[in-house]
């Protein structure tokens, strides 16, 4: 394969080293430093693929992150990945990509006949066509547009790739490595600021790469890389290449994203795909420089139009003509600057100028070079379907309202110069309100809003010595402010040739009795036509314009089209550019990787997994696990084949006849001191507080300020000031906060400490009628009988040699103890429970034996303290002291909380002692009622009661206190069952709670 | 992402705080007969106020101390943070 649009010398890829990559199957050859656009230019590639909603022919646009067309897949070491730009992909051994949007393929593409039909396709056209009838979404609209649109395809397979994140901080972030982003950096970094320096290409210099230019009697792009090696020797600068800072968000956060591997074949070991940079930066230097803007014309979207700039870059950077016999079409004096390029390498450039008359250094260059230039021309209309084969041009008037007589001419490539648009989205993301310069009709970031600076292009200045002279300045400026060094540099001499002023001149008239489609976003197909209707049926609001036409809503964010639009909203409305106002620019300036942005936080990684210190024995005894919060908890031991239900049954039942152990590591522990402690219990628990004796627990239950339950549990005097408390395994962080809000805010003359020791205890509740000779065995030294363990007693104990502390607490409603021990002795303790247990039977249970057991007890969980309820519904109001005040209790006096009928906590069973009810179903009175059935009440637990052998629920029921006895229907729509029901008490096995005490 | 100058730590992320509502709030004194407006205000009634806004946060991945950040609701500016205990001027 030849490389025939490849020039001889020139370029600033390695022509030492050639690649070979697929495109739509077929192979080609590039060098390294290519990108795929500039491979596939180099060997005559034009058409890559068909637009977004004409399926019309598309080539290259632009060279970079500009580019509205050349949207590829990419297949790379058995991933894909779509909406890759070819124009910022770099080149590597074995690459392959595809076209998108096309189909069955690019040459000839069936969707393209929505370009024939185009009668049916204006603006509004989603709005209006598939609205209506509702029932053909579905079956016909939604098939075609997902076979017909569409920018690529995602992978459907897990991403093996790895995305990294990084929080960095710096003194000076520079985005972008143009002339403003170099002298800024140097200035900075000379005073011995921390900089960072963020080049979105592969290559540092931005536009120095393809000026012509002189810079301290070097090149500019000599000096480029002078000044690039002497920052990379600095160990206060960080210069990253491939690296676009896409979003500027609150308070100087920037965050970036480095491509670390996507320019090679694979990754390497241990690194990621790409990098995501959180930069938090005292100041910020925006020189993302500037985006030739395009000229509208008839057919401007036909593969071999491109921007001026780019065919200047492709021969510059690349060594690639875009085609032999060019024609380039301008407002200003940039299209010259590739007309001369092209003479300089052998190839005869005509230029049609829409200014009369103008004159500067450069138009005097290209006349001494014998450049052929037509002023007060343009180009009417491109001619050619899937490439440039002539162009219809004429002269124009000085109003630029007529056509001279139509004249083609012969051509391969259309090069366009419609003058700069300032890159200004980062400054606007930073809130900076932009406003428009006339003289170079595009807007330039006004005011800083937050600590920022923008030079250079970015800002609208396009002579070099003034960039440079004012980026060296802010440089020494901003980083003196910060480091207070103040090294002076010489500002080097500049060589530049000067501009002319353009013209003001953006969109060429139609020719009469033609009807030419000319575009103004090239990605989504939105053309002049389009914008004319969308004003024509009463949009007026641009960015109502821009949602209804789709205009600048592509995933090139407009970035070659928001102006000219601007221009055309502001010609047929009669108003003034910054009258219209622009649609608000939004990170990511381009499209970053959902990848990236996700991380290292994914499948297991998504949250922290916490483990008990018991975990490898539950997990060598064959224990199924569940997530409780962020802990991993043993829901079952499985023997044998024993499924859930069949194992829980077995294990709750075992508490019940023997004695079971359950890890309760993950219950929430507080340490609460000082000698204030009983006096914040007895302000936070409903219940009173002060006069709980040292070595006693009592149960508590603490509310929100609006009365509804927010957690409960057990607090244990240990001694004279100082408490244990537990709390949920769920409410466990809030809990903390909430007695930290008091304690710091509202009463900061309590005298109390309060710490988390949640992890520093190993938890083991030891319940079933033989667990009181268990606790004996294991403690032989300590009296654990009725009268020295009493019910909701406390003592500390010696296990084998550590000490433990011993709650007579319990949750299972039987007979029942926890042991703590510090975390490490956790697993001891565990086995000790095991090896001593053996002769009572004792079997490990889960937390859905735990779950039954403290179900058919009618002990309420998080299911029925679920953020609604409040102490009555929990029939826990025994417990609510009406002597003191404490947390919430002014609310409770509500009327709906005092209501008669206020819902309760009962009950249920089936009728038919048979079927489960399922959790979350409805209890209503008439189960044929129609739709919507009354609901009572909710059914917030089921288990299946080992006592009685029959299901059993727990629910909150409208005045449940008056309904025990009543037979409802319990309906659940989503499992498709209706079960009749009788109300009971929730207190179904043991209601006099005599088997605690025994 | 907010930058928070925590009193205590220095200058922290704000992935490192949690929010905790407007900050002039002042609980009524436990034991006393508070009526219902009252008490209406204090749980539920907030201004959403566009502009400077006086509002808790903790730190909770840090010191865990409560503070008052003083933010405007729509530009994010913070001017001042206090400690819990000090009084705003
Ligand atoms: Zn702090």
């Amino acid at each position: 394969m030849t490389q025939a649009f490849r020039i001889e010398n020139g370029g600033l890829i390695n022509k030492d080293k050639k690649l070979s990559f697929k495109f739509n199957g077929k192979t080609y050859l590039g060098y390294e430093g290519d990108t795929l656009a500039s491979a596939l230019l180099a060997n005559g590639v034009h058409l890559v693929g068909r637009s977004f909603k004409y399926h019309r022919p598309r080539g290259f646009f632009g060279a970079g992150v500009d580019e509205p067309y050349a949207v590829v897949q990419l297949f790379r070491n058995g991933e894909t990945e779509p909406n890759i730009k070819a124009t910022e992909q770099e080149l590597f051994e074995g690459l392959e990509a595809k076209s998108v949007n096309c189909w069955p393929s690019v040459n000839f593409d069936i969707g393209a006949i929505n370009n024939f039909l185009k009668i049916f396709l204006p603006a509004g056209f989603y709005y209006k066509t598939f609205m209506w009838p509702k029932s053909f979404w579905y079956r016909i609209y939604e098939p075609f547009i997902r076979k017909a649109a569409g920018l690529g395809v995602a992978s459907t397979k897990h991403d093996k790739e790895r995305y990294e994140h990084k929080y960095e901080y710096c003194d000076l972030l520079i985005a972008g490595s143009g002339p403003s982003g170099l002298a800024g950096a140097y200035a900075a970094a000379k005073n011995g600021a921390k900089v960072i320096l963020a080049e979105d290409k592969p290559r540092f210099g931005g536009s120095l790469l393809t000026s012509d230019v002189n810079i301290g009697n070097q090149s500019g792009k000599d000096w480029a890389d002078g000044i690039v090696a002497e920052l990379k020797k600095m160990p206060n600068v960080v210069v990253k290449n491939r690296s676009q800072i896409f979003g500027y968000y609150d308070h100087n956060m920037l965050v970036m994203s480095e491509k670390v591997s996507d320019h090679l074949p694979s990754t390497k070991k241990y690194h990621p795909n790409k990098r995501l940079w959180y930069i938090r930066a005292k100041e910020v230097l925006i020189s993302s420089g500037s985006i030739e803007r395009p000229i509208v014309f008839g057919n401007n979207d036909t593969p071999g139009v491109m921007l001026s700039s780019a065919a200047k870059e492709y021969l510059k950077v690349y060594g690639v003509l875009v085609g032999r016999k060019p024609l380039v079409f301008t407002n200003n004096d940039s299209g010259y600057e590739t007309a001369i390029e092209f003479k300089k390498h052998g190839v005869d450039p005509i230029v049609l100028d829409s200014r009369k008359n103008p004159e500067s250094e450069i138009i005097d260059e290209a006349k001494n070079l014998g450049i052929n230039i037509k002023n007060s021309y343009v180009v009417v209309a491109a001619q050619g379907y899937k490439k440039v084969k002539s162009a219809d041009i004429a002269s124009i008037s000085e109003d630029k309202k007529q056509l001279g007589k139509i004249e083609n001419i012969q051509c391969d490539c259309i090069c366009v110069s419609g003058f700069w648009t300032p890159t200004v989205h980062l400054a606007s993301q930073s809130g900076n309100k932009t406003k428009f310069k006339e003289e170079i009709d595009a807007f330039v970031p006004g005011q800083s809003k937050q600590n920022e600076i923008t030079l250079g292009a970015a800002n609208g200045v396009f002579s070099l010595e003034e960039t440079l002279k004012t980026s060296f300045t802010a440089g020494s400026e901003l980083s003196k402010k910060i480091t207070e060094n103040d090294n002076k540099i010489a500002i080097p001499n500049v060589v530049e040739k000067k501009s002319s002023q353009h013209d003001r001149f953006w969109c060429v008239p139609l020719p009469k009795g033609k009807n030419y489609k000319r575009f103004l976003d090239f990605q989504n197909d939105v053309a002049v036509s389009d914008v004319e209707i969308a004003l024509r049926e009463g949009y007026r609001s641009i960015e109502h314009v821009k949602r209804y036409t789709t205009l600048g809503m592509a995933t090139d964010q407009g970035k070659t089209s928001n102006l000219n639009g601007l221009q055309l909203v502001s010609e047929i409305e009669n108003k003034v550019v910054p009258a219209v106002g622009h649609t608000t620019f939004r990170p990511p300036y381009t499209p970053v990787s959902i990848g990236a942005i996700v991380g290292r936080e994914v499948g297991k990684h998504s949250k922290p997994t916490r483990k008990s210190p018991m975990h490898s024995w539950h997990e060598k005894n064959d224990a199924v696990f569940v997530d409780a919060g962020v802990w991993l908890r043993p829901r079952y031991y499985k023997r044998g084949n024993e499924n859930l239900f069949e194992a829980s049954k077995r294990e709750a039942k075992n508490v019940r006849t023997n004695v079971g152990v359950c890890d309760v590591t993950t219950l929430g522990k507080i340490d609460i001191k000082g000698p204030d402690a009983a006096e914040l219990l007895n302000r936070v628990y409903t219940n009173a507080w002060l006069k709980l004796p040292v070595g006693k627990a009592r149960y508590g239950v603490m509310l929100r300020e609006d009365g509804i339950v927010m957690d409960d549990g057990t607090t244990t005097r240990i001694s004279e000031n100082h408490y244990h408390m537990t709390t949920t395994t769920a409410q466990a962080a809030n809990v903390l906060s909430h007695l930290e809000y008091y304690l710091q805010l509202v009463w900061p003359e309590l005298n109390v400490n309060v710490v988390s020791t949640t992890e520093q205890w190993a938890g083991a509740a030891i319940a079933g009628p033989k667990s009181r000779d268990l606790l004996q065995k294991l403690f032989p030294n300590s009296d654990v009988s009725n009268e020295g363990l009493p019910f909701m007693g406390y003592m500390e104990g010696d296990l084998f040699g550590v000490k433990a502390r011993i709650y007579r607490i319990s949750f299972s409603g039987e007979l029942a103890y926890e042991v703590n021990v510090e975390s490490d002795y956790g697993n001891f303790m565990w086995e000790k429970i095991i090896e001593v247990g053996e002769e009572f039977n004792i079997q490990p249970y889960g937390t859905e034996a735990l779950s039954t057991l403290r179900i058919e007890m009618g002990h309420v969980a998080g299911s029925e303290l679920d953020g609604r309820t409040i102490p009555f519904d929990n029939a826990l109001e025994g417990l609510v002291s009406k002597k003191k005040d404490f947390i919430g209790k002014r609310s409770l006096q509500r009327s709906a909380f005092i209501a008669e009928d206020r819902q309760r906590i009962v009950g249920v069973v089936p009728l038919d002692k048979q079927t489960s009810i399922p959790e979350g179903s409805h209890l209503v009175k008439d189960d044929k009622a129609p739709l919507p059935n009354p609901k009572l009440g909710h059914i917030s637990a089921s288990c299946w009661s080992v006592e009685y052998d029959n299901p059993f629920s727990l629910a909150i029921l409208k005045d449940g206190k008056n309904m025990i006895g009543q037979k409802l229907f319990a309906m659940s729509p989503l499992k498709n069952k209706v079960i009749p029901v009788e109300i009971v008490s929730s207190h179904y096995v043991d209601p006099k709670g005599e088997r605690v005490r025994s | 992402m907010l930058y928070i100058n925590c009193p205590h730590c220095g200058m922290r992320s704000q992935n490192e705080f949690s929010y905790g509502g407007d900050a002039s709030v002042k609980r009524p004194e436990l034991n006393k007969e508070v009526s219902d407006q009252e008490w209406d205000n204090f749980v539920y009634n907030r201004k959403s106020l566009r502009g400077k806004h006086l509002e808790l946060w903790q730190h909770i991945s840090g010191c865990r101390q409560w503070i008052k950040v003083e933010r405007d609701t729509a530009t994010h500016e913070i001017f001042r943070t206090f400690k819990a205990d000090e009084e705003v001027a």
